[in-house]
């Protein structure tokens, strides 16, 4: 059973069992529940408050692999106050954990299609479990697309997990940088810049985007250039959140709450408001 | 020359362009193929061509002091490379280095701009595509500078 449904407000204790260095700034947790019985399921990209006792509390995408039940893997970044002490822990540290909360991406929906994954930084964290799930059920999908876009070279997420996919012949994997030294020989320019080359069939595309709101918003712009419909691209929009279950009011967005209603929102039904300065 | 028109014909840069004003370009146009790390031209050096790329990729590079040379951006398949033949002073502004083996059709600028001066109906719909090529390079070098993965905001003084 998840914890949520027993009483969401309630951090669980998960113990360290592994932290890894993934960049200079990034870095993963794999964590143990250490109450009886403490298993956990998800799907892809939902999320999960992070306690850390004296400090706060963060909401962080689950990165992990969705089909495996065991260890609990979350990826970010060391960028505010407690997710900069969360990159102090060590193994058999212990934090607190509430969720999984929030909406998943359309993996049932996606069944049939082309799937066009565009990733834009530490974005590529919460996108990872559709990558796993997808590869589990491979032959439920026509041609899966990844397009990854990131700062340097230097900042490349699961740099080699990407280069293991990119060896399989059934995903295509397109990677730039912003700036590059000649070490490089890579693509190099944003993101949106790969759209007009990538092999997906508009009509039958399923995006699903997850990175910075500009670099969503541009993406969006290409993609629907290139023919997808916007009831078929799937955003993950990020704001501040506090209790996780559509309480607190924290992180209302127009008429929907993010921790609740998302953070995996159907493009068109945000439409209105994605990338408004109001919201 | 056929083979080379059938080629443009069907180039999204060239698409709807008319077989007289395609003809008129073929006639500036050669077949070119690069191998890895040569360069197709240098900072300062007179823009005499640009470039269609059939396949392959071209870095464009900055020389630093500090870094050596910095990659800003890189061009690849079906994408049209270089402007500089249009804009006096004609020279290019960047390094242009193939990172792989790259197949291109080299135009050949001073004889295009010769015939646009000759047809203005032709240098009118070049000028139309070219301004839509700078209008994308512009619109994804605005969204680079904007350092978007950086994590922080930029500071700027009030």
């Amino acid at each position: 059973m998840n914890h949520s449904i027993m009483d969401p407000m309630i951090p669980h204790p998960y113990k360290i069992q592994r932290v890894i260095k993934e960049t200079h700034d990034t870095f993963t947790l794999e964590l143990k529940s250490i109450e009886k019985n403490g298993t956990f399921s998800f799907a892809p990209g939902q999320f999960n408050m992070l306690y850390i006792a004296g400090i706060g509390e963060v909401p962080i995408s689950i990165s992990g692999n969705p089909t495996k039940n065991g260890s609990l893997i979350h990826t970010t970044r060391a960028v505010g106050t407690v997710t900069k002490e969360m990159a102090k822990l060590k193994r058999s540290d212990v934090i607190g954990i509430r969720g999984p909360f929030g909406t998943n991406w359309p993996v049932k929906e996606a069944e049939g299609n082309d799937v066009l994954l565009v990733a834009g930084g530490i974005g590529l964290a919460p996108l990872r479990p559709v990558i796993y799930h997808i590869l589990s059920k491979r032959e439920y999908f026509g041609k899966i697309i990844l397009l990854y876009g990131t700062r340097t070279p230097q900042d490349i997420l699961f740099r080699k997990e990407l280069e293991k996919l990119k060896s399989r012949l059934d995903i295509d994997i397109y990677v730039t940088v912003d700036r590059a030294t000649r070490a490089w020989n890579g693509n190099v320019g944003v993101v949106t810049r790969l759209i007009p080359r990538a092999p997906f069939d508009p009509i039958n595309t399923i995006a699903m985007i997850c990175g910075p709101e500009i670099m969503m918003r541009y993406t969006i712009t290409e993609i629907s250039r290139r023919g997808i419909a916007s009831e078929n691209i799937y955003v993950s929009v990020e704001r501040n959140m506090k209790c996780g279950i559509g309480l607190c009011g924290h992180c209302l967005y127009g008429t929907e709450f993010i921790c609740k209603d998302g953070p995996v929102f159907r493009y068109d039904q945000i439409q209105n408001i994605f990338g408004k300065r109001e919201f | 020359m056929e083979s080379l028109e059938r080629i443009l014909v069907e180039h999204p840069f060239l698409k709807d362009l008319s077989p007289e004003h395609v003809h008129l370009i073929v006639g500036c146009a050669r077949n070119i193929v690069f191998e890895p790390n040569k360069f197709l031209f240098k900072e300062n050096e007179e823009a005499h061509e640009f470039y269609i790329l059939r396949s392959g990729k071209v870095a464009l590079e900055i020389y630093t002091p500090e870094y050596g040379p910095i990659t800003i951006q890189t061009i690849g398949e079906g994408e049209v490379l270089g402007w500089s033949w249009l804009i006096p002073p004609y020279e290019w502004n960047f390094d242009g280095r193939a990172t792989e083996l790259t197949r291109a059709i080299a135009l050949d600028g001073k004889c295009l701009r010769g015939k646009c001066e000759d047809d203005h109906v032709l240098g009118y719909e070049l000028m139309k595509r070219l301004a839509s090529v700078f209008e994308q390079r512009l619109y994804a070098m605005r969204l680079q500078l904007l350092d978007v993965y950086s994590g922080t905001t930029p500071k700027i003084k009030k």
